[in-house]
């Protein structure tokens, strides 16, 4: 086991052997090689994340990580980054669901993706993806972890436009990649401006995440704040917060496995992660945290909201997500960092299985993805059925699945934590109902009710290789939140204990402590309270769902008709869009074509006036000299006027004429300065008075 | 054959020896020609590379050099033929050798006059690596110069539709530049007593002599600005920079490749090797706040222009205007991470952008222009041609784990402990970058194929052997950079040194 202590590389290595097999060779193997040789990679990685853990477990939880430096990357002056990977105990469960669910939506997209013709390129660029996802769990340093982030997004786009041959999906993924690199100008700042501040007011220049943590209650307060409302500026753009969440519902447009694995299960759950790494840093940034927190639960609120009204099924998966990231961020704004890892795995299982069940979906409808057009699928597709029910559960909160316990976790702590409020829990409680409402509303529109496809559709169930990997996420549903059961249903909370070496820091308060804050308040009674609203909130979600989409359909329909504008906003998502468009992007675009104008207008304009101006003054000296000293030689001027007209034509007069007012300039220049020592006496003597 | 005193003329005069053999060929025997030109630019590259061999990364350069030769040439004036490197030079003598040794089998799409073209090709070359090795100032204004006109025939002889216009006004403007230039060059030998162009022997000397002169702050800063608007209009520094769009539209590719790819740092590295060890207190004034305001300006300006052109190869020229603003504010800040920055950023700058600059050249041979709204879809006719494009895309974008990142993150981090507003101002370049390129990748690349092009040919065999070599070490120096770090490093300690403000960012 302690060979991975210095082996880690090899867990990113395995998918980027694919990437560059697919590249280079992938033509010569056939899909059916590439298939399997993508999926057996990230199985391989999966096996070696679990040898990672087994070794984590052998040591004592305070020695609970493995640092392998193996290359040197960037080392100028005090700066100094490396390839160097760590895994820690927040790590270990990134590799884990990182590789595991990466491996079963590899699987499932052999089946989904079988007919495209670009399969090859597909597993590429899932291999890639996977990669960079590693190497961003894995880094020891922040900007390393850039690399994996930057990496992630670069597939996201890849994927998001992988059927680019409509314009609409490749926009989308654009639209993925600048908002995320507004996202990221913010970070870069906030990395700048803190490895300066470290060097400055603690003497370590230093990039790597623990020492950052280890030094950072060191840092002024102010300095502290900034750093990590710029650091979470980052977290925003790739986790799809307010304001930046806009291009999440866009990156719908990729392929269905896609939406799983990166849009849901991995990718937007990486500013989740980059907060929890730094935990350190935000415990010293209260204020900070505050702002995370407030910002989740917002969202949280704002994206359940939205998900209301929409009829296309990946759009409310999508607007799910963000809500639910949303949740992960008010986690861990309060401190509860664990609780929102937490969240962030089961929300990797039951979200990455919503999307993999709504793709089967959409398979076996043929490509349908309007909720008003489905229905009734339950028997038709049963695997699928059967599974999305344990999925839907597990989001809503049903007591006793995944969903549940990380769910009620973070609301919890919410409340309870120091750095928590009543309100935050109140926006977050709130969300919850509405997420059982909407989710119940989904299944009720898919699976029951009457069918609303077409005659011909012929929906049918799924292949092998894409219900087996539903069932195991499906089972993970279930069983994935027992790590996690709380003190108060007599559980170990596990989980939380598991976490705690990596996010508890010295001078703050980590997850652990801000529990036991709660636990002193003595208010178990309070916990059970709360505990039992939030399962009364699912069912009431899910009970009025069920009855408004199963029976009284009437009553939707009514309300939209009664409230058409409300309906309209909330339908067309705010107008949130239209708002960026109108005030950024249309501006920005003034901007530069206002800068090209001006360029060559202005800057280009004034140099070809010198020239011009040259030319004129010239032309006139060539009159002069043709008039007045050449007229005497009228049979010569003749010929040289004729020459010079010819000459001037092919616009070679102009140079000859600047060499010479050029040769002319260093002339006066050279004598200037060859006569100076015999003026300068003279100069000075001037200027002294003595003349 | 190669000793320490003679390799570096090897290197630069080889091409020279290649163009003569070319001239006694007969116009006609096309691939002989060809073949001299191959081979003179492998021969240079290969002596580039026994001198990278031989290089010793603890050289201190700036004022004591490596490969030094020295021999008198103009006794009357003490004139010296005074070539010798550090590492400062090493880096862009090495990019030159490679990038003209690529350039030639891009050139061989060329059919008028070819040997008229690859002898000047041949001829710039020497141009360029004697600006790169010379230590002698005078000798330094003769390269610049050999250097100036075979690029002025290259682009209005073999170049686009408007080719007179830019090669005019390219020609007008570097003119303008080294004349600015000699008069400080004339400055400074006859201050100096003795009187020399010796420039390690400026350096060192300065303080002895420039008591004797009056206005002495004065004489520094003009010298200073005559020197820095010389090399500014090469880099090109804002507003300096009309005639780059122009020249590299109308320019062959191979041509763009170079003028993009080295003659930009000719700018830089000018201010480099002689403004800042020459004139250190003129170099702080200067910096702040001129330098950094015109570093800023050419990143943000230039990326704004680069997202509103239409032509690829007009948005590829606007970009090094930004590209080249990074190298600025990391030589502003004078920090060891700017500096850093800056010099790697002079390298990946021509490794990627001289891709693009072939990549534009491919599809040009093919479609005869480049509109970007006159293409669309490409990608599903040319995969392998968009897996280049986008791969230089995304490395000119500052994605990290290729080149551009590394010295991009370089420069911003040196700027920041001195300009922080600035740098953060700075910072908006990777939004705008990635804004424009993938704007243009869109347009050309995405959405449904335009069936005029439903016949376009993949890239060749011999295009993909010239893009090759830059995309690889494209790849390679965005995750291993430290040996070319290493090879500037102490060079650019002793800099700061000489600057005053060794160990800023240590």
């Amino acid at each position: 086991m302690e060979w991975v202590d210095t082996h880690l590389w090899t867990i990113p290595l395995m998918p980027l052997l694919g990437v560059l097999v697919h590249i280079f060779l992938g033509g010569t193997l056939g899909k059916k090689l590439v298939g399997i040789l993508a999926c057996l990679l990230v199985f391989i990685s999966f096996g070696l994340s679990v040898v990672v853990l087994l070794r984590l477990l052998e040591l004592p939880a305070e020695e609970r990580h493995l640092l392998d430096n193996f290359l040197p990357w960037i080392r100028v002056g005090a700066f100094s980054a490396d390839w160097a990977f760590r895994a820690d105990t927040l790590s270990a469960v990134m590799l884990l669901v990182v590789t595991g669910v990466g491996f079963l939506i590899h699987v499932y997209s052999t089946g989904y993706m079988h007919d495209d013709p670009k399969y090859i390129r597909f597993f590429a660029y899932l291999n890639l993806f996977t990669f960079s996802m590693l190497v961003l769990v894995l880094a020891s340093n922040v900007f390393l972890m850039f690399i994996g982030w930057e990496g992630v997004g670069l597939c996201s786009y890849l994927l998001i436009g992988f059927w680019f041959h409509d314009l609409n999906n490749a926009t989308a993924g654009m639209k993925a990649f600048i908002v995320n690199r507004v996202g990221d100008w913010s970070f870069l700042c906030g990395v700048l401006l803190l490895f300066w501040s470290l060097g400055k007011y603690t003497g370590t220049y230093t990039v790597d995440f623990y020492e950052i943590n280890r030094l950072a209650p060191e840092l002024p307060a102010g300095i502290a704040l900034a750093v990590g409302l710029l650091l979470f500026g980052g977290a925003a753009g790739k986790s799809a917060q307010i304001p930046l969440y806009v291009w999440l519902p866009d990156a719908m447009a990729g392929p269905t496995p896609v939406s799983a694995l990166i849009h849901a299960a991995t990718m937007v759950t990486a500013g989740v992660y980059m907060i929890a790494r730094f935990s350190g840093l935000y415990l010293s940034a209260p204020d900070a945290m505050m702002v995370v927190a407030t910002v989740g639960a917002l969202t949280a609120l704002f994206s359940a909201t939205i998900a209301l009204a929409q009829n296309d099924i990946k759009k409310v998966l999508a607007y799910s997500t963000v809500s639910q990231l949303g949740y992960m961020f008010l986690g861990v704004g309060v401190g509860a960092f664990s609780a929102g890892i937490f969240h962030l795995m089961t929300h990797a299982f039951f979200k990455g299985l919503l999307f993999l069940g709504a793709g089967s979906v959409i398979h076996g409808l043929h490509g349908e993805q309007d909720l008003r057009r489905m229905g009734a699928l339950k028997s038709k597709m049963p695997w699928t059925w059967l599974t999305f029910m344990a999925a839907w559960l597990a989001i809503a909160g049903f007591p006793g699945l995944s969903g549940f316990f990380s769910k009620d976790e973070i609301l919890w702590q919410a409340f309870s934590s120091e750095h928590g409020h009543w309100a935050l829990w109140l926006v977050g409680f709130i969300a919850a109902g509405l997420t059982a409402f909407y989710m119940t509303r989904l299944v009720v529109m898919t699976f029951y009710g009457e069918s609303r496809w077409p005659e011909h559709a012929h929906p049918h169930e799924s292949p092998r290789n894409m219900t087996v990997p539903l069932a195991v996420l499906a089972v993970l549903c279930v069983i994935g939140g027992y790590v996690g059961v709380p003190a108060i249903l007599h559980g170990a909370n596990y989980f939380e204990h598991w976490m705690e070496p990596a996010v508890t820091w010295a001078a703050g308060h980590g997850g652990a402590e801000a529990a036991e804050h709660a636990a002193e308040l003595g208010s178990h009674g309070l916990e059970a309270l709360l505990m039992a609203a939030s399962v009364g909130v699912a069912l009431l979600g899910i009970g009025i769902g069920w009855w408004m989409y199963s029976r009284r359909r009437d009553i939707p329909e009514a309300a939209f008709q009664r409230w058409p504008n409300l309906y309209r906003w909330v339908l067309n998502k705010y107008y949130v869009d239209e708002l960026y468009q109108w005030l950024v992007v249309d501006n920005l675009l003034r901007l530069t074509r206002l800068s090209g104008r001006f360029d060559l207008a202005v800057i280009d304009g004034a140099v070809n006036g010198s020239a011009w101006l040259t030319e004129r003054v010239s032309a006139i000296s060539g009159w002069i000299d043709n008039t007045f000293v050449d007229g005497a030689v009228n049979g010569v001027a003749e010929v040289t006027r004729a020459a010079g007209g010819r000459l001037r034509l092919i616009q070679t007069g102009r140079v000859q004429q600047y060499l010479t007012f050029a040769a002319a300039m260093v002339a006066i220049g050279v004598a200037g300065i060859i006569l100076w020592p015999s003026i300068q006496p003279w100069l000075a003597e001037l200027w002294s008075g003595a003349i | 054959m190669l000793t320490a005193t003679n390799i570096l003329s090897w290197i630069t005069f080889t091409p020279l020896i290649g163009a003569a053999l070319i001239l006694l060929l007969p116009g006609r025997k096309v691939k002989a020609i060809r073949g001299v030109a191959v081979l003179a630019t492998a021969l240079s590259l290969l002596f580039s590379l026994v001198l990278l061999s031989r290089f010793d990364n603890a050289g201190r350069g700036i004022t004591e050099f490596q490969f030094v030769a020295q021999r008198d040439w103009i006794q009357a004036f003490s004139i010296q033929y005074y070539m010798g490197i550090d590492g400062l030079s090493l880096p862009l003598v090495i990019l030159t050798t490679l990038l003209s040794f690529l350039c030639i089998f891009a050139s061989f799409g060329i059919e008028r006059w070819v040997k008229a073209y690859m002898a000047l090709f041949l001829l710039l070359e020497t141009g360029m690596l004697g600006v790169f090795c010379s230590l002698d100032l005078f000798l330094f204004y003769v390269f610049w110069e050999v250097m100036l006109l075979p690029m002025y025939f290259l682009i209005g002889i073999w170049g686009g539709p408007r080719r007179e216009y830019a090669a005019i006004k390219f020609f007008l403007y570097t003119l303008l530049g080294s004349v600015l230039m000699l008069l400080g060059i004339l400055a400074l030998y006859f201050a100096s007593e003795p009187h020399t162009f010796n420039l390690p022997q400026l350096i060192l000397t300065s303080s002895q002599w420039s008591g004797n002169l009056i206005w002495v702050p004065y004489f520094w800063k003009i010298v200073f600005v005559l020197f820095f608007i010389g090399f500014a209009i090469k880099v090109p520094i804002f507003p300096f920079h009309t005639w780059l769009p122009d020249a590299h539209v109308e320019a062959p590719t191979a041509v763009s490749v170079i003028l993009a790819g080295v003659l930009l740092k000719m700018g830089t590295y000018g201010i480099l090797r002689v403004n800042y060890p020459l004139f250190p207190e003129a170099a702080h004034w200067f910096a702040y706040p001129f330098l950094i305001t015109l570093g800023v300006i050419n990143i943000v300006y230039g990326s704004l222009c680069a997202m509103a052109q239409t032509d690829l190869k007009k948005l590829v020229a606007y970009s090094s205007i930004g590209h080249m603003g990074f190298c600025l504010i990391g030589m502003a800040a004078m920090t060891s991470q700017g500096f850093h920055g800056a010099v790697l950023q002079m390298w990946n700058h021509g490794l990627i952008t001289g891709q693009l600059f072939l990549l534009v050249g491919v599809v040009y041979d093919r479609a005869h222009h480049r509109d970007l709204d006159g293409f669309g879809g490409l990608a599903a006719a040319m995969p392998i041609y968009a897996g280049m494009v986008s791969l230089a895309f995304m490395a000119s974008l500052g994605l990290p784990g290729l080149a551009g990142f590394v010295s991009e993150a370089l420069c911003f981090l040196g700027a920041w402990p001195v300009f922080p507003a600035s740098t953060a101002l700075s910072v908006s370049g990777v939004v705008l970058g990635a804004a424009y390129f993938l704007w243009a990748f869109q347009r050309v690349f995405l959405g449904p194929l335009n069936p005029k092009y439903e016949k376009i040919s993949e890239i060749n065999g011999r295009e993909l052997f010239t893009l090759a070599p830059l995309a690889l070490l494209t790849v390679l120096i965005g995750v291993y950079p430290m040996p070319i770090l290493n090879w500037m490093t102490a060079t650019l300690n002793h800099l700061q040194e000489i600057l005053g403000v060794a160990g800023r960012g240590m």
